[in-house]
């Protein structure tokens, strides 16, 4: 896809966008994923069919690292789809590194058995089909996607994301306190998935396995529209 | 399994029913479970509308209310709602509104159905109503109770030692020194097989032969106690001892019906029960003055703790605390009547309330007064009677027996007076019933007469069962009054709470547990006619009355017995941590057994007030 059609196609709304991607993909994956839709901007959010995505990484940086496990769990706003919920192991093009393994517990072990993205990716974006995806920190799972896609089958993937941490930066837009409340002990307001699922009394969850933190964050929006938005809120305002 | 599973099914069996089921349906559960947030304030079940769910607390707390609006119940982190719709027509019996913000976890239907066959531990936990599962809960501990309810078989090691009632004297402590036995029972053997007719005793040797120089051919009939108090061979251990406390007697024939099967004396019950309470008794007649006493009466909080620690149930701790207390009071009526000469006309000594009630606990107050002969003249008697209430009431204060508030004490007036002005008393409270009056006196009504001629006390008792059923007016003021104390609705996380929604910090287990239930039960004795005194044996007869329902009366003794037990225990552990025992309850030092239960009990409770209010009607009586 050249730049002009990339430029040409961002001012068209997400479900033009997944009509004319459908027709330009050559992957057949990737077209029946477009061609499951996208919900209309001005669906209210009651009404939009959600998929929580989370991927545990070796690193924060797409171009020197990559994948080793998925985990995605369908829900709407009332409620989450348990039995719905998936979990893959994928084998990183890249060496898995000492600190990652202790930090989400995957072992070489592990993932020397697993498959390559490519093996799972039907599997996985039949889940995303018809969703709209929901993460907490949109500049990993989407940034890491395009790059796996790209390595395997030269395209991209496009698709709007609801970002559960985003929302909480916007509800707390002065979260560093100033000099004045730091010398009075505020401290900063903490828009990590641990913490703001803590302002919403939703359960500690142990973190940095993908299908919890997918949970996790299902959770969380769920609990961010009961308390600052309505289930009649269009999701144009919300998808990024 | 997955991760998000493991993580929600280790949750799972953290919490009843779930703690115990096997793992097919814990997978099951897990593979199924919906998740659904709520935030503080709004509704998750509204009445009558469909529920296809089984309901569980992940995180936060949730009010469950009945169909009138009213608060039935506030549940949090691990338990369950929503089942009592799904048992009955899928739609909302119990409304529920999140009280905080809550995830809750939702079981669909189908598998609660599965559960509710396949498992039974899940269905008598969902199903029970909250007293069957109190009932199961008390069996469970009587079960692990073996010693305290054996039976007085266990104690008999050999034949009973006999001789016909026809031997001389000399011949029987020779028969006695023989066989190595304290007490030897004489038959009479006139008729067509020999009947039991007497028992004679170390003790009578000493104090009825030896002391009276009585010639050693004595036909031993002359001496014998005739009046035998026996006990029967289905008797359990604590019953067989409560009788010897009672009656302060050392040896008890067994019987099986008119055959004697042995003798159980004082020793062997102490030996088989480790139990000091007897021990004490028979010491307390011992004490030769109100120091002794005193230094005695330390003994007692020891005791009390020991019955707990041997799990004996709160009827025996109550009837084994009012006897120690009923031993004091004999005791120094009888020094009262050394030092003061005997009384110029008969008298009987009563206790009332909890002591009457074989009620007692450690941390009591006295309550005492006095019926006197009729013969009775102020002028003349009454200057004896005063200096000997007087020397018994302060001789209990010294042993721990603190003086009544209330000044409900034969030491007043008032509470010191002859038969026939006691039957005025009751017959005034009972026909003439003004609530104000009766809270005042609701504790006469439990009555035992303990020293003296305590026919007349039995007397009042039988006036009071004949008038006391027959009029309404003063059964509805009582039912009344019985209301006036009601328990708390149950406990969340470490408050008490009222049906009012109303938190508090502690609670009194007598006044919000064991008080209310005494009350209501008195009001139904009373209207039943019955002269018993005893919660449990007021039970009894009410239950032979069809007064109240049956699985009202079991279900009434259930609570009575587990708040009751609750309220022992709470005082045992202070006694042992050195505290000052008292009655005031903080749900955090509740065991989350004992949590749940007392919430089924409180129910129980609110439950047979409300039938009280409906039986009794005393909302007539406010305008009377």
């Amino acid at each position: 896809m050249s730049d002009g059609k990339a430029a040409l196609i961002d001012t068209l709304s997400w479900p033009e966008q997944y009509r004319e991607l459908a027709t330009q993909t050559k992957d057949p994956r990737l077209k029946t994923f477009y061609e499951a839709g996208c919900v209309a901007p001005e669906t209210p959010l009651s009404e939009v069919p959600f998929v929580a995505v989370d991927f545990e990484t070796t690193g924060l940086d797409p171009d020197r690292h990559s994948i080793v496990s998925i985990g995605v769990v369908p829900f709407t706003l009332d409620r989450v789809q348990l039995s719905g919920s998936r979990h893959w192991l994928v084998k990183p093009q890249l060496p898995l590194h000492q600190t990652s393994v202790t930090i989400h517990g995957i072992t070489h072990t592990d993932v020397d058995k697993a498959p390559d993205l490519a093996d799972v990716l039907d599997e996985f974006l039949e889940s995303l089909a018809g969703r709209v995806p929901v993460v907490h920190y949109r500049n990993i799972e989407r940034p890491f996607l395009n790059m796996a896609l790209k390595w395997r089958i030269g395209e991209e993937i496009r698709f709007p994301v609801m970002d559960t941490m985003a929302i909480e930066a916007y509800l707390h837009p002065n979260r560093k306190p100033s000099w004045w409340q730091r010398l009075r002990g505020q401290r900063p307001i903490s828009i990590r998935l641990a913490d703001s699922r803590l302002r919403y009394g939703l359960p500690h969850y142990p973190p940095h396995n993908a299908v919890v933190d997918a949970l996790a964050s299902a959770e969380l929006l769920m609990a961010q529209v009961q308390h600052h938005f309505s289930p009649e809120t269009p999701i144009r305002d919300l998808w990024l | 399994m997955q991760a998000e599973l493991i993580e929600i099914r280790n949750h799972l069996t953290q919490h009843s029913p779930f703690d115990e089921m096997p793992d097919e349906f814990l997978d099951r559960i897990v593979s199924s479970i919906e998740i659904a947030y709520f935030r503080a304030g709004t509704d998750i079940l509204k009445l009558d509308e469909p529920n296809t769910n089984l309901h569980y607390v992940r995180s936060g707390a949730v009010e469950i209310y009945r169909r009138s609006g009213e608060l039935y119940n506030r549940i949090t982190e691990g338990e369950i709602f929503g089942q009592f719709g799904l048992l009955m027509n899928k739609s909302v019996r119990f409304p529920a509104k999140a009280l905080e913000d809550s995830l809750i976890y939702l079981i669909p239907d189908e598998v609660f159905q599965y559960l509710w066959e396949n498992d039974e531990s899940f269905t008598d936990f969902v199903e029970t109503e909250n007293h069957s599962r109190l009932r199961s809960a008390l069996s469970r501990r009587e079960k692990s109770n073996q010693p305290m309810t054996a039976r007085v078989t266990r104690l008999i090691s050999r034949e009973p030692v006999m001789a016909p009632n026809t031997v001389r004297l000399q011949e029987a402590a020779r028969i006695m020194t023989d066989r190595g036995v304290s007490a030897l029972l004489l038959m009479d053997e006139n008729g067509d097989k020999p009947t039991l007719s007497g028992i004679i005793t170390d003790r009578d040797l000493r104090t009825r032969a030896l002391c009276e120089a009585l010639p050693s051919e004595t036909p031993i009939s002359d001496i014998m106690t005739e009046e035998l108090i026996t006990t029967r061979t289905s008797a359990f251990i604590f019953e067989a001892m409560l009788t010897m406390l009672h009656n302060n007697v050392h040896h008890l024939p067994v019987m099986e019906g008119d055959t004697v099967r042995g003798v159980i004396a004082l020793s062997d019950i102490v030996k088989h029960e480790s139990q000091s309470s007897l021990y004490l008794v028979s010491n307390i007649y011992h004490q030769q003055d109100v120091k002794g006493l005193r230094r005695l009466s330390k003994e007692v909080p020891n005791t009390f703790v020991r019955m707990v620690r041997e799990d004996a149930n709160s009827h025996m701790i109550g009837s084994a605390m009012a006897g120690i207390g009923r031993t004091f009071s004999q005791r120094l009526l009888e020094l009262g009547e050394e030092k003061l000469g005997p009384p110029p006309v008969p008298y009987c000594f009563m206790a009332l309330g909890s002591m009457a009630r074989d009620e007692q606990l450690v941390v009591t107050d006295q309550d005492n007064a006095m019926v006197l002969d009729d013969r009775f003249d102020p002028e003349q008697h009454d200057e004896y009677f005063l200096a000997l209430a007087k020397f018994v009431s302060d001789g209990l204060a010294e042993c721990g027996y603190s003086y009544c508030t209330g000044d409900i004490m034969a030491t007043n007036q008032k509470w010191r007076q002859p038969l026939k002005v006691w039957k005025k008393y009751f017959a005034d409270w009972i026909e003439n019933p003004k609530a104000e009056a009766l809270l005042n006196s609701n504790i006469f009504f439990d009555l035992d007469g303990i020293h003296g001629r305590i026919e007349y006390t039995e007397e009042l008792k039988t006036f009071i069962a004949e008038k006391a059923s027959n009029s309404q007016r003063f059964l509805a003021m009582l039912a009344r009054n019985a209301l006036n104390r009601t328990p708390p609705l149950g406990f969340f996380r470490t408050f008490v709470m009222e049906e009012s929604g109303r938190q508090a910090k502690t609670f009194n287990l007598k006044r919000r547990g064991t008080a209310p239930v005494s009350d209501l039960i008195r009001v139904h004795a009373l209207a039943c006619g019955s002269r018993a005194q005893n919660t449990f044996n007021r039970l009894k007869a009410i239950g032979q009355t069809k007064l109240i329902p049956e699985d009202g009366v079991d279900n009434l003794r259930d609570a009575f017995e587990f708040i009751a037990i609750v309220r022992i225990r709470h005082q045992a552990l202070s006694i042992e941590a050195g505290r000052e025992p008292d009655n005031n309850v903080r749900p955090e030092d509740l065991s989350p057994f004992e949590r749940s239960h007392l919430k089924d009990a409180f129910q129980v409770v609110s439950q047979a007030q409300k039938f009280l209010k409906f039986r009794y009607n005393p909302q007539a009586t406010r305008n009377v």
